[in-house]
């Protein structure tokens, strides 16, 4: 079976048929439909980790066809241990997405479900494609579902923040169009497997790596190229900043380790310091500015740049505990992001409202509610059995053996983290009743209820149990290694 | 005994004796029966797209003592311009109808200046360019003015025509200096001479100057785009939609005769013009349609910026260049095709739907358009999956390739600009409230055809080889790869 096609592709046609289908009248119909489409995309990614052979560094499910031959672009499709998870957590979060909407969404929800099923599938071909253009194709393909999302269902500001979204990420995303046309005159094939063995020059090596680090930096994002994800965060609707936050920044990260590193070793090495230094800023300086942030969306936007610094930070150490750390560190932040995301919904869907100063003991009326955020707050944190502790605690552990000082500003993350999520919570969940507002509230219903306990489980089962996660990446991750080590001077 | 080859020019004989046959029936035809004169041309136009295909072979062949060259290339622009002077007419035929457009003129001017562009593609001689450039331009002057109570049109038109007829003159006098120079006027003697490195150099570049002043002018590339918005603007929509398609692809069958072939030699020289060329309408074009606030100016400077990654395609003066800028051409033409339908099925009797502002909330009055629109704007900026990424994807290619990375930096970095104002549009058409209710009343045939315009940008977007392939193969079996 090519599960990879059927992921990309059972999505995007159960998008269209929600399109087709649904009408603003009877938003049922388009519901259901969008229900099965993302049950179905998500069950056809299971075989992917059943089926998995963790024992070989290979591609996997490899499809490929020749598509346009004119430039020798090939519809190739497969994944390794680094890329399968990914596959796996987009469509799991496609069908929280789905479901979150289910009566919050109340205008255009044909549109709205079409456009995340659609991405769905763009994502997880960004994910499987081994063909730079088809990666590209999918890479720009899924800015233009979001830009609707965020512009057609977002907050008050959200034009700019769509535009702003949309301008960013092609910024970068274009100068890698152009590194791609650079590798494809150098060795004659847009198969990035085989660009792994292209030998070029450092000169040639640091350009390229410019060029995908502004690409991938951006969609990460890294400190300074950070300012677009608060704006688009804070205006897009619950399922937009879930999928942004759990997702989409996953794709920045993802691109440092398909194409930077093996594709540009000796440039990576070289400039390792300079993107060590820039994910250190991005942990300690971004955490003292969600220190201080009044709207609780925008602090979890931050708490994400925060914790994305501490993936690229892994990776550029170079070793296999650090590299682990990252991609850990990048699946687990896919969870609590999306869980913080959606207990901000579950509480903006009632108040309106997404003010820290606007709340106050919220445990007093919304207990069941409570609970679970304090489950994610603490995963947030870093909270040791909880999947943020794992990721984080394998990068200190491979800070510190690179170099103490650089383990010790890491681990700032610990105490900054766990600062402003507990300060947060504090002020939104614990005092007294603040505001009739507040007294008003009702707790969480079935359907966010069992929302959140599922992602409460996954959150719970990484934290104790992270073995069969790291597993599958071993060996591709040691095989990454080795090629960042392989000189191509 | 000189035999002449009348099948080399069947497509051109079959529009002239139909534009003389329409010209002369609609005289008798009452204004119920216009109707007639319409899908006789379009007759003509399906007849003259079969010829340009039957008469297609493998072989470059010519006519009339070379002022005619048949080969595979000409026929396969024929066939694709053809095509959309027949798109164009159908688009047009509600608006036209509700303007006093649609008469018997209208398409025999049209037929005139699809006559012009076969010329031109085919020219085997610097005679015959310049007589389909000249036919094909007439033809559009006069369009211009035909919406005589309109004032702007009437302006435009003279504008159109003033500074044509200046492009005109450099043009024919930059034929002139390489006549002295070479000794002739034919393409493939010129080539062979210059070739031979024959030609006083001086007179050449100078010529060469005149000639390419005279190409930038007809595709309105910087500096030599100021009739562009003008006339894009005041023009009737319908023939602002006839300018801006079919001619692209004349006018790239018309550099690359000249240019590519017949001054093939001084590549070096020209390239250094293009260059500054290039630059400039991509960086001017995007940067002044942010401040657009009509459509179909926005539309013209888009174009300029467009004309400019065209001709960094061009520049690379090799077949992956040449092969590059003609898939761009026919790319921008499909994507333009559908821009300004839209443009034209918005509009209604008294009401043209010519400003940004009426594409507001587009989406709530009717989603399947405002995709249509979508669909188009991506294309235009370049996103994928539409068939605007792939013709950029060629030229950048084609850049890089020749060595011009820094130019290919500066092309992306205007596209990052143009995708501003392209998704301007999208933003409202999805994010805005719709201020205009009317509904969106069209022929059917205009709607089924512009629909498939609007979903061929997504499909070839997606499986762009068949077109790729298209181009590869007719400049290859035209001896020009």
């Amino acid at each position: 079976m090519p599960y990879l096609s059927l992921a990309i592709w059972v999505p995007i046609v159960a998008g269209l048929a929600v399109l087709a289908v649904g009408r603003d009248r009877d938003a049922g119909a388009a519901r259901w439909i969008a229900l099965t489409g993302a049950i179905a995309g998500f069950l056809l990614t299971l075989p992917l980790w059943l089926h998995f052979d963790a024992g070989t560094s290979n591609m996997q499910f490899v499809e490929r066809g020749e598509w346009i031959p004119r430039f020798d672009i090939h519809y190739f499709l497969g994944v390794d241990g680094i890329s399968m998870l990914f596959v796996l957590l987009n469509s799991a979060m496609t069908l929280f997405v789905v479901w979150s909407a289910w009566e919050v969404i109340q205008t255009r929800v044909a549109q709205y479900m079409a456009s995340f099923l659609i991405q769905s599938g763009l994502i997880n071909g960004a994910f499987s494609a081994l063909d730079g253009i088809l990666f590209y194709s999918f890479f720009e393909a899924m800015l233009i579902p979001m830009y609707i999302i965020i512009g057609a269902w977002g907050g008050p500001n959200r034009v700019y923040a769509a535009v702003k979204f949309f301008l960013y990420t092609l910024l970068g995303s274009l100068l890698m169009l152009v590194a791609l046309i650079y590798l494809y005159n150098a060795s004659e094939t847009f198969s990035i497997l085989e660009w792994y063995g292209v030998p070029l020059s450092l000169g040639v090596q640091v350009l390229l790596f410019i060029a995908f680090f502004l690409s991938f930096a951006v969609k990460v994002p890294m400190w300074p190229v950070h300012t677009w994800l608060p704006d688009a965060h804070v205006e897009a609707p619950t399922g937009g900043s879930v999928i942004l936050a759990a997702i989409t920044l996953k794709i920045g990260a993802y691109g440092f380790v398909r194409f930077i590193l093996p594709i540009v070793p000796d440039a990576s090495r070289y400039l390792s310091g300079f993107v060590i230094t820039l994910s250190l800023i991005a942990v300690v300086y971004i955490g003292f500015v969600a220190l201080v942030q009044a709207d609780m969306k925008k602090l979890i936007a931050y708490s994400s740049i925060s914790h994305m610094g501490f993936v690229t930070l892994g990776f550029f150490l170079f070793s296999q505990l650090g590299v682990e750390g990252g991609l850990v560190q990048m699946i687990s932040h896919g969870f609590v992001s999306a869980a913080m995301f959606l207990c901000v919904g579950v509480m903006y869907d009632r108040m309106h409202s997404r003010q820290i100063a606007d709340y106050g003991g919220v445990v007093n009326t919304m207990p069941k509610f409570a609970a679970f955020m304090m489950l994610f707050a603490m995963a947030n944190a870093g909270l040791p059995a909880t999947s943020g502790f794992v990721g984080e605690f394998l990068v200190i552990l491979a800070a510190v053996k690179a170099n103490f000082w650089l383990g010790f500003t890491a681990a700032t993350i610990m105490i900054l983290g766990a600062a402003y999520t507990l300060w947060m919570y504090k002020r939104v969940i614990y005092g007294a009743i603040a505001n009739d507002h507040v007294k008003a509230l009702t707790d969480v219903n079935r359907r966010e209820f069992w929302l959140l306990a599922t992602l409460a489980l996954l959150v719970l089962w990484m934290g104790v149990w992270p073995k069969p996660f790291i597993d599958v990446m071993h060996v591709s991750v040691a095989d990454l290694l080795a090629h960042v080590a392989r000189s191509k001077l | 005994m000189l035999t002449v080859n009348f099948s080399s020019v069947l497509p051109e004989i079959v529009v002239l004796c139909g534009a003389c046959v329409i010209l002369i029936a609609d005289l008798f035809l009452s204004e119920a029966r216009r109707h007639v004169s319409f899908w006789l041309t379009q007759i003509v136009l399906a007849a003259a797209a079969w010829g340009a295909l039957a008469t297609m072979q493998v072989l470059p062949a010519t006519a009339f003592s070379g002022m005619v060259v048949d080969d595979m290339l000409a026929d396969t622009l024929k066939f694709m311009t053809c095509v959309s002077v027949s798109l164009v007419l159908f688009y047009s035929r509600g608006y036209c109808a509700a303007r006093g457009l649609f008469r018997g003129e209208t398409f025999v001017l049209t037929l005139f200046a699809l006559l012009g562009m076969m010329v031109m593609i085919a020219a085997g001689s610097f005679v015959t360019l310049y007589l389909g450039l000249e036919l094909l331009a007439l033809s559009l002057y006069a369009m211009v003015a035909m919406y005589r109570t309109s004032n702007v049109a009437s302006e435009a038109a003279m504008k159109y025509f003033v500074l044509g007829a200046l492009a005109s003159g450099m043009l024919l006098y930059g034929m002139s200096m390489i006549y002295g120079a070479t000794g002739s006027l034919d393409i493939a003697v010129v080539a062979k001479v210059l070739a031979a490195g024959q030609g006083n150099k001086t007179i050449l570049l100078f010529g060469l100057v005149f000639v390419v002043s005279g190409v930038a002018f007809k595709l309105g590339a910087v500096p030599y785009h100021m009739w562009v918005p003008d006339v894009y603007d005041g023009a009737p929509t319908a023939v602002t939609l006839l300018i801006g398609t079919a001619p692209k692809l004349a006018a790239y069958a018309f550099m690359l005769r000249l240019l590519g072939v017949a001054l093939g030699s001084l590549w070096f020289d020209w390239q250094g013009m293009l260059i500054v060329l290039a630059v400039l309408s991509m960086v001017l074009g995007n940067v002044v349609a942010i401040a657009q606030t009509s459509i179909k100016r926005m539309l013209a400077y888009s174009s300029i910026a467009n004309m400019g990654f065209l001709l960094m395609g061009f520049l690379a003066a090799n077949p992956n260049g040449y092969s590059a800028a003609m898939f761009y051409a026919i790319a921008y033409v499909l994507t333009s095709l559908a821009s300004f339908g839209m443009v034209m099925l918005l509009s209604r009797e008294g009401f043209e739907a010519d400003q940004l502002e009426d594409f507001k909330g587009l989406n709530q009055r009717s989603p399947w358009w405002a995709f249509m629109m979508l669909l188009t704007m991506f294309s235009l900026a370049g996103i994928p999956p539409t068939v605007g990424f792939y013709a950029k994807f060629t030229v950048i290619q084609a850049a890089v390739d020749a060595g011009f990375v820094w130019l290919a930096v500066v092309a992306v970095m205007a596209s990052l600009v143009g995708a501003f104002y392209y998704l301007r549009v999208v933003k409202l058409m999805y994010f805005d409230d719709a201020t205009d209710t009317a509904p969106i009343a069209a022929r059917a045939d205009n709607r089924a055809l512009l629909s498939a315009n609007g979903l061929a940008l997504l499909l070839f977007g997606m499986l762009p080889q068949p077109l790729l392939g298209v181009c590869v193969v007719a400049l290859a079996h035209s001896g020009l790869l």
